[in-house]
């Protein structure tokens, strides 16, 4: 079979456009997986559901030829076939729904990744009831990690505890001299228990714990959330709702390039790029505030539409703003163009080659620095992506150089879609009341977020209750990358090439 | 280099002042005034996220920007805990954050200041306690000052560092004006 016959045989299902799901038994659970690989599509997503009555399933999310596929397959208890030679980002997603729901795929890598000993292995949180901190005591632990052995060879252990204002996580170097062998992560530092969470709150009231799965990407979450949620309840939100999203959206696409663009600049020695792009980004979110409510719009999204509407005024002074920036970013582009040292820096660190990209499924913004032009606002567009004109972006040199590259290019546009936005909002409501979903719902949001396509998948349980939960954050396909991107280079250079990639922990360790 | 220097020409110093100290920020007196105003001076500052969703650490990056400008006033970020006055704890902790944060805490010299921020570390926020968090950073660590917020502001981080760290305005003699 083709990806074609797995597409017509499937049923489409609620939320994110384009969204198809079939389900099949675990015998074939490989060959839909093998026939999307085939058709070059991409894995978006691979989690468990289940309960403590028995009947668990796994599903994927694959992205292919204009459609989202969800496969799904009831579980038992044997194994479930391991995608992780096809889609190598699948290997960490596998021992994430062994850790969580205990169900175990047949890849290799059998040790846990996000469960630290923190709880023991026969706790399953997303099957068992939950329980109280108290009721389980850390216990030591040790991971095993790859070793590199040879003459000369050492390790460097960083984190999970970092030098600088950034997320935990720990990351074991095997360096000759200066120059890194191997990177491994250890990631999951940060797993606050997001997922069961979900399912001790009112299926109405989850876009606000959404929002807080990455804090950077809040519109993204909350809006892939409420995606999901109106779809499963057959409500269409106004066109002026979906518009203000978008306004959203880009405006937090923006703050968050200013604040990279700055970071980079500062880790490559020129604090001038720093103090420049902190202070633009500070002047949007200070617009921000003024206009749309908030600096960070953690709970500007809401199901039925957006929490508070926009002035014809405020519009304008938002759109005013996001000019000056554009031309001031303008600006400073042609000093980091210019700048010898930042040139030196950037060019040629932390490759990512197309063909490596393509492999490893890197998506999103550093996907896009290494030749994967997938944008899910061009590719499956919801409203009103639909009707607005978009540039593709994209380089295929894959360095620092490159993913600094897309990310000017990028906050240009996204100031120009912020205008363009602004000054055509229709006229008309910005909410709409939302009831509960049938229980057993599926509904499935995705949205291209700063970072890259942002999913949730949402499973209503009886009486407005969540049964699963499931968020995604791209984040899963890229922090494999960046372990390939760090080799070769210097132990200097990863704060750099970490930052050009710029990933969350909060969202990847749930 | 003729273009940086006209941009920084340009755009000149758009440092503000601080704000004042707020007192219902404070959750215990663990030090005296005096040795606050000591320390006060130069203050170090070792930030540590044990749980968060990157929502304050944003914020916390805003108060090195040139409108917060926090160095100005003498504050500055470290590298290690060994070095520091102040620990500014986010999220709520995690269980697989609580030996990092412990250990964090106790490889600050005394005397030593935490100040907890966010909603989640004053009270474990929309995450609160489960088989995974341990809620609240009090739930950890003695916590000074406690600074809500989803994310709070940067005007409200500094205003419970400087809170944390004395009971006195900060004068413009402060900021080498």
């Amino acid at each position: 079979m083709g990806v074609g016959e797995w597409l017509s045989s499937s049923e489409a299902l609620p939320g994110a456009p384009g969204v198809r799901r079939v389900r099949v038994p675990l015998e074939q659970w490989r060959s839909v997986a093998l026939d999307v690989a085939g058709a070059s599509g991409r894995l978006a997503a691979l989690w468990a559901s289940g309960d403590a009555l028995g009947g668990s399933a796994v599903h994927a999310v694959f992205l292919v030829e204009r459609a989202a596929l969800v496969v799904s397959s009831s579980w038992t208890d044997s194994a479930y076939p391991g995608l992780e030679d096809l889609f190598p980002a699948a290997a960490r997603m596998q021992r994430a729904t062994a850790d969580l729901s205990g169900v175990y795929s047949t890849g290799a890598d059998v040790r846990p990744w996000l469960r630290h000993a923190a709880w023991p292995q026969t706790y399953q949180p997303l099957i068992d009831p939950p329980l109280p901190p108290s009721s389980m005591a850390a216990t030591p632990e040790s991971y095993g990690f790859v070793r590199v052995e040879g003459d000369g060879v050492h390790e460097i252990g960083v984190g999970p505890v970092h030098a600088g204002t950034i997320e935990p996580g720990h990351f074991r170097f095997s360096v000759v001299g200066e120059k890194v062998l191997r990177l491994e992560e250890r990631l999951g530092y940060v797993h606050k228990g997001v997922e069961q969470r979900f399912t001790r709150l009112p299926i109405l009231e989850g876009h606000r714990l959404a929002a807080r799965v990455s804090g950077d990407s809040a519109v993204a979450f909350s809006w892939a959330y409420c995606q999901a949620l109106e779809g499963s309840s057959d409500v269409q939100i106004p066109p002026r709702a979906a518009w203000l999203r978008a306004l959203y959206l880009e405006t937090e696409r923006v703050a968050n390039h200013l604040g990279d663009l700055g970071a980079l600049g500062n880790d490559a020695g020129f604090a001038f790029g720093l103090a420049q792009f902190s202070r633009l980004k500070e002047r949007l979110l200070r617009a921000s505030e003024a206009t749309l409510g908030a600096r960070y719009l953690m709970d500007a999204i809401v199901p039925g539409g957006t929490r508070l509407d926009l002035t014809a005024g405020d519009a304008r002074e938002l759109s005013q703003c996001v000019r000056e920036i554009a031309n001031e970013a303008h600006t400073l582009r042609e000093i980091y163009d210019e700048h010898a040292g930042l040139r030196d820096r950037f060019n040629g660190a932390g490759r990512v080659s197309v063909e490596l990209a393509t492999r490893l499924g890197v998506t999103g913004l550093a996907g896009r620095a290494s030749g994967q032009a997938f944008d899910l606002r061009l590719d499956l567009p919801c409203d009103p992506y639909v009707q607005i004109a978009l540039s593709k972006m994209g380089r295929v040199e894959g360095d620092v150089a490159a993913r600094v590259a897309v990310r000017f290019d990028e906050l240009q546009e996204s100031c120009r879609l912020i205008r363009e936005i602004a000054g055509a909002l229709p006229a008309g409501g910005h909410s709409t009341a939302v009831g509960s979903p049938p229980a057993g719902s599926l509904g499935l949001g995705l949205i291209e977020g700063w970072r890259g396509p942002v999913l949730v998948a949402l499973e209503a349980g009886p009486g407005g209750s969540i049964r699963r939960c499931h968020p995604h954050d791209p984040s899963w396909q890229n922090w494999p990358a960046v372990e390939h991107a760090i080799i070769d280079n210097i132990v200097p250079d990863f704060p750099l090439i970490n930052k050009s990639f710029n990933l969350s922990y909060s969202g990847h360790d749930l | 280099m003729l273009k940086t220097l006209r941009q920084i020409a340009s755009i000149g110093i758009v440092s503000e002042r601080p704000p004042q100290t707020d007192e219902s920020l404070r959750v215990r007196e663990s030090l005296s005034e005096q040795i606050r105003t000591v320390l006060g001076r130069a203050p170090c500052i070792r930030h540590v996220d044990a749980g968060s969703c990157n929502g304050c650490e944003l914020e916390i990056h805003a108060l090195n920007n040139p409108l917060y400008n926090l160095e100005g006033l003498g504050i500055r970020f470290v590298a290690s805990p060994r070095h520091a006055d102040l620990l500014l704890v986010t999220g709520p902790v995690s269980k697989h954050m609580e030996v990092a944060l412990r250990r964090t805490y106790e490889a600050t010299p005394d005397p030593k200041l935490v100040v907890a921020l966010g909603d989640c570390g004053c009270t474990g926020g929309i995450f609160g306690e489960s088989y995974a968090s341990l809620g609240r950073v009090s739930n950890v660590i003695p916590v000074d000052v406690a600074v809500p917020g989803c994310p709070p502001s940067p005007t409200r981080i500094l205003q419970g560092i400087l809170t944390a760290l004395s009971t006195r305005r900060p004068t413009s003699a402060d900021r080498g004006e």
